[in-house]
């Protein structure tokens, strides 16, 4: 071809598609254009709960007598019921796992209910009842809700959101702003699973080997680790966007870097296997019921048996440690000493051709 | 896992890169045929462990970065009635046309859907008699045998309501057109390994000696590329220029014959346009006439749609290796993956991507530069 349209250095952007006039997909996925409607919409509206200091799952306020924990969550997942889980029992996890986050025992949900016309009513019972065990389970009440009933066609069968509310222990200070360079980082099992059971019921992958959601109550789990030792820096349970939003939202938060270890990263072989043949990425898929923790490196091996003790985790890994270096990025350092960078997603994974 | 981790085992991948640095006694240039195969480079940092004498250069193998701008442009048109439900690989939906990409098509409306297999269009044509079902066919010679299938059972099935918008490339033409540019500077190839599953490598012999260039069909591991590379510099530094095959677990020379049949059943070679290229004779796969009712094209009359690249967009010199994604002024400012000016930048095959991905980090450090994204809105 000719250099004359490689050389020149005038170059001006022939289609100036920098800002969506609509709301997107991308919107909702996790990645950065969510974080730009976050921090370009919802704080400069609603301020922040401490401002300057770095986003987290739930809002810790002060009250007399004590701190509590706040946060909300909706979900609007297409299937209803997949393997491993439903819609219910995420709504009530979901928001159990983001107060656990902050280090709080949650003590009570709200849930609102928008429900399309024509929802079968067996489907709503089996969704409830799903409900009320998953709130058992995370030793949570359910106390109060909303319903509202929407046109058929103008929702997906059943759209639930949860808020709650929980006590944040005394000497619990669990935040990304606590997080130091040297502190190891650890997840508290493999990941991907829910993402990709997921994909798989609702694309209609039929891999051979049925995967389970991870969906789990992590609330457990967070009160032996803060019962052994309340000296965790930061927790973060790994929704959308998988390890890689997580960890990106710390190390920007932060202000710190982290390295990781790609062969000390515990992903099972199914998992493994489904994103190899989509062209995804694990470390960017969604999981239900795992946590990144960040503590100081001399609690990382007790932190590690703790969790290996805990039926909530699942093969638990030491997985990389917090840098003063490149600060405000997650690195990966492949098993033959090459690294890349794990950078926010624009919005969610593809799956590629061939 | 089975059949992965054996090909990335750290301690032969360090052997094959010392073996390769020992064998190297000058500078050669390979171009990496297959997007995969530059993902894989860029993913696992394979090229910092070749000596500085071996230069990657990113090839023209990734389908949705030389799908032309105006097949996205056509895609756009057919897409927005509302009669259709489009059926797309993933990878395409964010790939700009002059004006939108098919997810802002979604986002207005229309019905487009990612499927993981043309045949599930077909499931969806059956299930949905009252709506006009179209297949996005783009990529190379490893979906055409998934799509000729598809076509061939929507003939079975006597579907009037499927169609095909049709946009296959082929590899050893695109092989060519860089060999015969007077600015090539590739010296051996890696020949993209699941292409050479489905056709065989009997295409490549013809290239290999008129030329005399190397041909190493490669497949997408660490040992794989590293096997491929060092099979390619053993040729160049013994003056010898052959097809081979690394990649013996999947390809055989004569191809796969029920693959092959079932291309030649419902294809026939045209002209296509590349993005970036242009015109490469005898380089696309059409639908034969005996299938030309499924030509979603000419069914909904979007044939006449032409447009052309944005006059300034590297891509084409990044496809043939003339310029690196990172030598491109826009790279990491005006195109980024949530803003692409090109379609490199769009695949996770796409070189441009690979390097925003992978490698943004340093390059900015190197340079100095502002990360455009902090500017942005």
């Amino acid at each position: 071809m000719s250099d004359e349209r490689t050389e020149g250095m005038h170059w001006t952007c022939p289609v100036p598609r920098d800002v969506h006039a609509t709301v997107q997909m991308a919107h909702g996925g996790g990645g950065r254009v969510m974080r730009r409607l976050i921090e370009g919409f919802f704080l400069p509206a609603f301020g922040a709960t401490e401002p300057g200091s770095p986003p987290h799952d739930a809002a810790v306020l002060e009250v007399p007598g004590g701190r509590l924990a706040m946060t909300t969550d909706t979900f609007v997942v297409s299937p209803l019921f997949f393997p491993g889980g439903d819609i219910g029992k995420l709504a009530v996890y979901g928001t159990v796992n983001d107060l656990a986050m902050a280090g709080a025992k949650p003590l009570a949900l709200s849930a609102g209910f928008i429900l399309e016309e024509g929802l079968p009513l067996e489907t709503l019972r089996r969704i409830v009842e799903s409900m009320r065990r998953a709130a058992d389970e995370a030793g949570v009440k359910i106390v109060t809700g909303d319903t509202k009933v929407v046109d058929r066609g103008k929702g997906d069968g059943i759209f639930i959101n949860t808020a709650g509310i929980g006590l944040v222990g005394p000497n619990v200070d669990i935040s990304p702003r606590r997080v130091r360079p040297g502190d190891a980082v650890l997840v508290s099992g493999d990941l991907g699973r829910h993402g990709i059971a997921i994909m798989s019921v609702r694309e209609g992958l039929g891999f051979e080997a049925e995967l389970e959601s991870d969906c789990a109550s992590l609330a457990g789990l967070v009160e032996t680790l803060l019962d052994a030792d309340p000296d965790v820096h930061c927790l973060r349970d790994l929704t959308r966007g998988g390890l890689a939003a997580a960890l990106c939202e710390i190390a920007d938060g932060a202000g710190v870097g982290i390295e990781l270890d790609e062969a000390s990263i515990p992903i099972i072989p199914p998992v493994a296997g489904a994103c190899e043949l989509l062209g995804l990425d694990p470390l960017y898929v969604a999981n239900e019921g795992r946590l990144v923790a960040f503590v100081p490196v001399e609690a990382a091996q007790r932190t590690l048996e703790i969790m290996q003790a805990h039926p909530a985790a699942v093969q638990p890994a030491i997985i990389g440690r917090v840098t003063e270096t490149h600060a405000g990025t997650v690195q990966v350092r492949t098993s033959f000493g090459a690294e890349r960078i794990i950078d926010l997603l624009s919005g969610e994974q593809m799956p590629r051709i061939c | 896992m089975k059949y992965v981790d054996e090909y990335r085992n750290a301690e032969q991948v360090k052997q094959l890169a010392a073996m390769i640095r020992r064998q190297t006694t000058r500078p050669w240039n390979l171009m990496e045929v297959c997007g995969g195969q530059t993902n894989a480079i860029i993913r696992f940092g394979l090229d910092r462990l070749l000596p500085p004498e071996i230069r990657l250069i990113h090839g023209p193998g990734c389908p949705v970065c030389v799908t032309p701008i105006e097949m996205i442009d056509q895609a756009v048109a057919i897409a927005s009635l509302s009669e259709v439900i489009f059926c797309s690989f993933g990878d395409m939906l964010r790939v700009p046309g002059s004006e939108k990409d098919l997810l802002t098509v979604k986002s207005e409306g229309a019905d487009v859907r990612i499927v993981y297999s043309p045949m599930d269009a077909v499931a969806l044509a059956t299930a949905n008699p009252d709506r006009d079902v179209v297949f996005f066919a783009i990529g190379f010679e490893t979906t055409a045998p998934a799509v000729a299938m598809a076509i061939a059972q929507a003939d079975r099935l006597g579907l009037d309501n499927f169609s095909a918008l049709v946009s296959h490339v082929l590899v050893p033409p695109a092989i060519c057109a860089v060999l015969d540019s007077p600015d090539n500077i590739v010296q051996g190839f890696l020949a993209a390994g699941h292409v050479c599953a489905v056709m065989g490598t009997w295409q490549y012999e013809p290239i290999a000696r008129q030329y005399g260039v190397p041909i190493v069909v490669t497949g997408f591991e660490p040992l794989d590329i590293l096997q491929g590379v060092a099979l390619c510099i053993d040729q160049l530094e013994n003056g010898r220029g052959e097809v081979a095959i690394q990649y013996t677990r999947c390809v055989q020379p004569e191809g796969n014959s029920v693959a092959l049949a079932q291309i030649d059943k419902v294809f026939r070679t045209v002209p296509r346009k590349w993005r970036g290229i242009g015109e490469i004779p005898e380089s696309g796969w059409a639908l034969r006439h005996d299938f030309s009712r499924f030509d979603a094209a000419a069914r909904f009359g979007v044939e006449g749609i032409r447009a052309d690249e944005p006059a300034i967009c590297l891509a084409g010199a990044v496809l043939q290796g003339h310029k690196r994604p990172f030598e491109c002024p826009a790279f990491g400012r005006e195109c980024t993956p949530e803003t692409p000016v090109g379609a490199p930048m769009v695949s996770s095959e796409g070189a441009c991507s690979a390097y925003y991905r992978y490698r943004l980090h340093e390059l900015k450090q190197a340079d100095g530069k502002q990360d455009s994204r902090e500017g942005e809105p």
